[in-house]
């Protein structure tokens, strides 16, 4: 771990990134105090208008004279809020299910991970769009729909890691002293599933962001007075001739936060397990 | 062979059945179709369309109904479109959806090998390290932003290009790139650590050991090994695909399937929906079952 751990440290894209991340949420969380605008307030004199400091619209105004800066960093406090939750969905789920198919080995296994094969080719996407169109846009239903979409990589990795753990002494002994499987799982499986489901957390956050964004710019995402990365960078696309500020500012802040993001996810990754570093 | 391909087909029937069961389970509890009861309907129109669509039936032979339609191709009449079936609709966007797709898919396979091949052999140098930025940054940002960055520099500003539409090969060029970038990304990942496994396995070393020139251990002796992984990307690859079709579309204003589903989804036109989900779904089945049977021909070590 402590040899991971300095791995990582030296790896300076990856510190980098992880800069760049803590920026941003700092950003997002103070975004009100650094701006006298608000989420939906209308600056009439202003429509449109590019980045103009002295009117303390850093990143210009959209065509209802809504200040983008404060709205980008609104947008991305509920982009992340998704992206955490349901990251959150998948992580219990993929978790569960890795472990128990893990551990139970055999016909359980099996079975188990067919299934996932055979969700892990499905275009999910068109069930979660579906379940918007049926049930409406309900964040709640966001949360679980897209957590319910990213949990197969989960858990392949805690099943493949659950079998290797499963075969250790200390495991057997447990079994040994007589305790009982539930047990076994939460308290020696689990715990020791940490590192591993560390990296895959790291992935996982972006690839959810990117599945709210999508929604989000079909018009199927978050409702309006609320706003996420992806109904900004729709909204922007609409006016990108006019406007292109309205687009830009989005659009660079949701690329380099699933940048960031994918490459910390990665350096992880090649920092604790150098094996892995060609899957994708 | 034949053994490995029907235990395939035969494991692929009850994935259908999932899908299928799913698909007319939805359309029966959305709010706001025909099935709706809580619409307060005068007793005779509602008589005649539980009769219509065969609604007093048990719920079994309704599904029954269903399967037994959809192995006929009838996917049921559009809610939106009122004077089309989902057939139609499938029938006329369907043909453009897979030009762009095939086409995406062609460019990712050919420059994603080719790039992932280019970065392995030149391992951690800054060849390297570029194209696994750029490969990195192309699964970071979504198409949705790229299509119109896209637009707006070679249509709008540069005027190369049509900004949307369908008509001549000009206007595939942008919608093609634009779906095809996130794949070519990862299958460029993909080869890299592939290719840079099998290039130091034992049986590279003795073609070298023996003199072969380089071209013909990259070309003939190594490829062909390091494909396996990429093959069975791409199952999941042509998800993606379609799945990223339907945003493409919706920019491009390519009148494929993917945007008859966005317009689908947004006028509540569950049907039609429906109809594009199993659609895509058997083909992407089918698909996978055709992955399946390739990658055995590869590598029959492989089992089931």
């Amino acid at each position: 771990m402590q040899d991971a751990l300095q791995s990582l440290l030296d790896n300076r894209a990856a510190m980098s990134a992880l800069a760049i991340m803590l920026f941003i949420s700092v950003l997002i969380i103070v975004a009100p105090l650094l701006s006298p605008w608000a989420v939906d307030s209308t600056d009439w004199d202003n429509i449109a208008t590019p980045p103009d400091w002295s009117t303390a619209h850093f990143f210009g105004t959209d065509d209802v004279g809504r200040d983008i800066f404060v709205r980008t960093l609104y947008g991305g406090r509920i982009s992340l809020l998704v992206g955490l939750s349901a990251t959150l969905v998948s992580l219990v789920i993929g978790i569960a299910w890795g472990a128990i198919a893990g551990y139970a080995g055999g016909r359980t296994d099996q079975l188990m991970m067919r299934f996932v094969d055979v969700l892990y080719a499905m275009p999910f996407m068109f069930f979660v769009i579906l379940l918007m169109v049926f049930f409406g846009r309900n964040i709640f239903l966001i949360f679980i729909a897209v957590g319910a979409v990213n949990w197969l990589d989960m858990a392949r990795i805690v099943r493949g890691q659950t079998l290797s753990i499963k075969n250790k002494e200390f495991v057997e002994a447990a079994r040994a002293g007589g305790v009982s499987t539930a047990k076994i799982i939460r308290r020696h499986i689990v715990p020791n599933l940490l590192g591993v489901v560390i990296i895959y957390v790291t992935l996982t956050i972006p690839q959810v962001i990117l599945v709210e964004s999508f929604l989000s710019f079909l018009g199927l995402g978050v409702q309006e007075p609320m706003t996420s990365w992806g109904a900004l960078v729709n909204d922007g696309s609409a006016l990108m001739e006019s406007a292109p500020w309205t687009l830009i500012f989005p659009a660079m802040f949701l690329a380099t936060t699933l940048f960031c993001f994918n490459f910390v996810g990665d350096g992880l990754r090649d920092a604790l397990d150098p094996r892995d570093r060609e899957k994708s | 062979m034949l053994r490995f391909a029907l235990k395939r087909f035969l494991s692929a029937i009850p994935t259908l059945f999932i899908l299928t069961a799913l698909a007319f389970a939805l359309i029966r509890v959305a709010p706001g179709g025909p099935f709706d009861s809580e619409k307060q309907l005068p007793p005779e129109i509602e008589a005649r369309l539980i009769e219509a669509y065969n609604l007093d039936e048990p719920l079994w032979q309704q599904f029954g109904r269903y399967l037994g339609n959809l192995l006929q191709g009838d996917f049921g009449p559009s809610f939106a479109y009122k004077d089309f079936t989902v057939t139609e609709l499938i029938a006329t966007g369907f043909p453009v959806s897979l030009k762009l797709g095939s086409w995406a898919m062609l460019l990712a396979l050919i420059v994603g090998v080719l790039l992932g091949t280019l970065a392995a052999l030149r391992q951690n140098s800054r060849t390297d390290y570029t194209v696994m930025a750029t490969a990195m940054t192309g699964i970071s940002i979504p198409n949705f932003v790229l299509a119109p960055l896209g637009i707006l520099l070679f249509a709008v500003y540069l005027g190369w290009l049509p900004a949307g539409g369908l008509g001549g090969w000009k206007s595939l060029v942008l919608p093609v790139i634009a779906l095809a970038l996130p794949q070519i990304a990862y299958i460029a990942r993909l080869t890299r650590g592939s290719m840079i496994e099998v290039l130091r396995s034992d049986f590279i070393r003795t073609a070298r050991s023996q003199g072969l020139p380089e071209r013909d251990i990259i070309f003939r002796h190594a490829l062909k090994p390091a494909m396996l992984p990429i093959v069975s990307y791409l199952g999941p690859a042509t998800a993606a695909v379609i799945t990223g079709s339907v945003v493409i579309e919706q920019i491009f204003g390519v009148p494929g399937l993917g945007r008859f589903f966005v317009q689908g989804a947004l006028n509540r036109d569950y049907t039609l929906v429906m109809g594009v989900v199993v659609f895509y779904g058997v083909l992407i089945i089918l698909f996978n079952f055709l992955v399946d049977i390739a990658y055995r021909w590869l590598d029959p070590r492989v089992e089931y």
